[in-house]
């Protein structure tokens, strides 16, 4: 009997995707999957889909969705954890949608310790609308809003969302992975597994930012993609866990008596 | 339940949870504050969660997400913040989503002002954002009426899934009247299970998208017909409206909603004792506007008086209930001013001796 080795999780559908050759969406999607079956949560997960190029996620995850405006999937999966705190929750955001519309809704829900889970992928520019400037573009970097690159002098420095919300005191888990090469997505699986697991044992806010590529607006082969992710996001984005819910960070602090 | 004074938010927000709402999300501004106040507290005793969110943008958003779950939600807010909404709530219209939304209007443009007005006629009743879609629109002139018009509207809301909007203005806020809850109060419609929410899925039945999103034009097209066709049915069903006074034999016919008409009712019947016959048609549905009533309650008048809190938004729906042009008299006050009485009490004989000028259609 030939045996399985390698199959579709059952959180994911059997469809194609939209995504382009090299995107590393495909490989962020699996891992969430194999992170939902393997806790067994699939039929009580509800995700929440941003505007980009992760806009058709409903049609590629296996669980029930809500497919949120533009930056506010934080505030709906807020919503829907609040209506049903049985429910495991998790929006999926690209760097646009969360750091830059979306600011103020990731910033106050990872405050208010909403038990969700975030999933931020980083690819450093607007995919869907064609590769403007983002607010994680890297210095230099060029786009089709910043055609001699990115000039930090004009528009400042690309912003590095896990560490600015691990200054918050309340959200517990934040980490950033990559999705770069076959040992960084094993690393980003465990993140991932992390994250949901906090979620499910009812514990806290969780936000996993993975590095991701666009050979597409990045105009570079998938092989190039690679490589530049390597190169030039993870000196600046260092991969790591920022903060975890056992954290002396965390402590309570003393209270007016 | 015997009838409790109350002032208006606090019995708005009871009414949210008398009918089944235990979750409440919304953002601060004023002179709506007492409702979040009051549902701050209430909601944890009956079990709900209340989230004092970061903007309206996100309230409106945590309603999308609660709604689409499949639990009843309201927010309430005022003017500038409604604005805010006006996206969310064009999502919750697109993606077919019950939420009940009361706006306590303020004076406009801009910042405006915090004192009682009617200025956001427009914005509730001719397309709030951007997209094909109607916003149900119920308008009390009392603090039971906003009450029994607050439960009324999660029944609407959940039996066409789409949002509905409780209007008042600042008096309906902060006004204290006798209210009274019903314990046996029944839904106003026959209320189907929310098999489409999204509640998790076992596979027994078709997954839940929660979505507004159709890239496909003959898909999109065909939501379009289906939710005109919801529309049609509340143009249909559910316009509300009351008349009063003369209306079989008006001298003057008077349109006015929300306190406004209160004011007006005052006026009718103080000129009544004088033997000047003065009908009212109240719009309790700003939209549908109640087009066939104010049609045929005019066409038995002499002349018509719209009365409002803004500068004539409501004269475009009454003109177009007229069929052809009629003379038509117009009294406001702006900016957090009430009109009195007094005001149209004169309006009335002014328009009786020829000496009030008609509003001019260009």
């Amino acid at each position: 009997m030939p045996e399985a080795v390698f199959v579709r999780p059952d959180s994911l559908s059997d469809v194609s995707t939209h995504y382009c050759p090299g995107c590393t969406h495909g490989i962020i999607h699996r891992l969430v999957a194999e992170v939902i079956d393997e806790l067994g949560i699939r039929d009580r997960t509800v995700g929440v889909a941003p505007v980009g190029c992760s806009v058709l996620a409903y049609n590629y995850f296996d669980c029930d969705f809500h497919e949120a405006a533009h930056g506010r999937a934080p505030a709906v999966a807020t919503g829907i954890k609040r209506a049903r705190p049985d429910l495991a929750v998790f929006s999926y955001q690209g760097d646009g949608d969360l750091a830059s519309i979306g600011m103020a809704e990731i910033v106050h829900c990872a405050n208010r310790g909403e038990k969700i889970t975030v999933v931020f992928v980083n690819n450093a520019i607007y995919g869907m609308t064609g590769g403007q400037m983002a607010p994680t573009t890297m210095p230099g970097q060029v786009a089709t809003t910043c055609q001699m690159g990115r000039d930090v002098d004009l528009v400042g420095h690309p912003i590095r969302v896990a560490e600015l919300i691990s200054t918050l005191r309340t959200p517990a888990f934040i980490a950033r992975a990559s999705s770069h090469s076959p040992l960084a997505a094993v690393n980003a699986k465990e993140m991932l597994r992390r994250a949901f697991t906090y979620q499910v044992e009812e514990r806290c806010f969780s936000l996993v930012e993975v590095l991701s590529t666009c050979p597409t607006n990045w105009g570079l082969t998938p092989a190039e993609s690679t490589e530049w992710l390597e190169k030039t996001m993870l000196p600046y984005y260092p991969l790591g866990v920022f903060k975890t819910p056992d954290g002396d960070d965390r402590a309570p602090l003393p209270r007016k008596p | 339940m015997a009838k409790k004074l109350m002032k208006g938010a606090e019995a708005i927000g009871e009414a949210a949870v008398q009918a089944g709402c235990h979750l409440f999300f919304g953002y601060p501004i004023t002179p709506q504050n007492e409702i979040p106040e009051y549902l701050s507290s209430r909601m944890p005793q009956v079990g709900g969660a209340f989230v004092q969110a970061e903007s309206e943008v996100a309230s409106i958003n945590m309603l999308y997400g609660a709604a689409g779950a499949g639990e009843r939600v309201m927010t309430s807010s005022s003017s500038p913040g409604i604005s805010l909404m006006a996206e969310g709530i064009s999502y919750c219209a697109g993606a077919e989503l019950p939420v009940v939304i009361v706006n306590i209007m303020r004076a406009g443009p801009g910042l405006g002002g915090i004192l009682p007005s009617q200025a956001d006629y427009f914005q509730t009743t001719k397309g709030m954002a951007h997209g094909d879609f109607r916003l149900l629109a119920l308008a009390p002139w009392s603090i039971q009426e906003a009450a029994d018009l607050v439960q009324d509207a999660f029944d609407l809301a959940d039996y066409y899934r789409n949002p509905v909007m409780v209007v008042g203005d600042g008096l309906i806020g902060q006004m204290m009247e006798p209210v009274e809850f019903y314990e046996d109060r029944q839904p106003i419609k026959e209320l189907p299970p929310k098999t489409w929410a999204s509640t998790g899925w076992k596979r027994d039945r078709p997954k839940a998208i929660i979505n507004s999103l159709f890239l496909d034009p003959a898909e999109l097209e065909r939501h379009n017909f289906h939710l005109k066709e919801k529309y049609d049915l509340m143009e249909r069903d559910e316009v509300r409206f009351a008349t009063y006074g003369a209306v079989d034999s008006a001298d003057v016919v008077i349109i006015a909603y929300g306190t406004v008409a209160r004011v007006c009712l005052s006026a009718i019947e103080a000129l009544e004792q004088e033997g000047i016959k003065v009908a009212m048609v109240r719009p309790i549905t700003l939209w549908p506007f109640p087009y066939k009533a104010v049609r045929e309650v005019a066409s038995k008048a002499k002349d018509i008086l719209v009365v409002e809190l803004s500068t004539g938004q409501m004269i475009e729906d009454v003109r177009l209930a007229l069929h052809r042009p009629r003379p038509i008299h117009f009294h406001c006050r702006l900016g957090g001013m009430l009109v009195s009485p007094e005001e149209v009490i004169d309006k009335v004989k002014a328009i009786k001796a020829g000496t009030s000028e008609e509003v001019q259609h260009a």
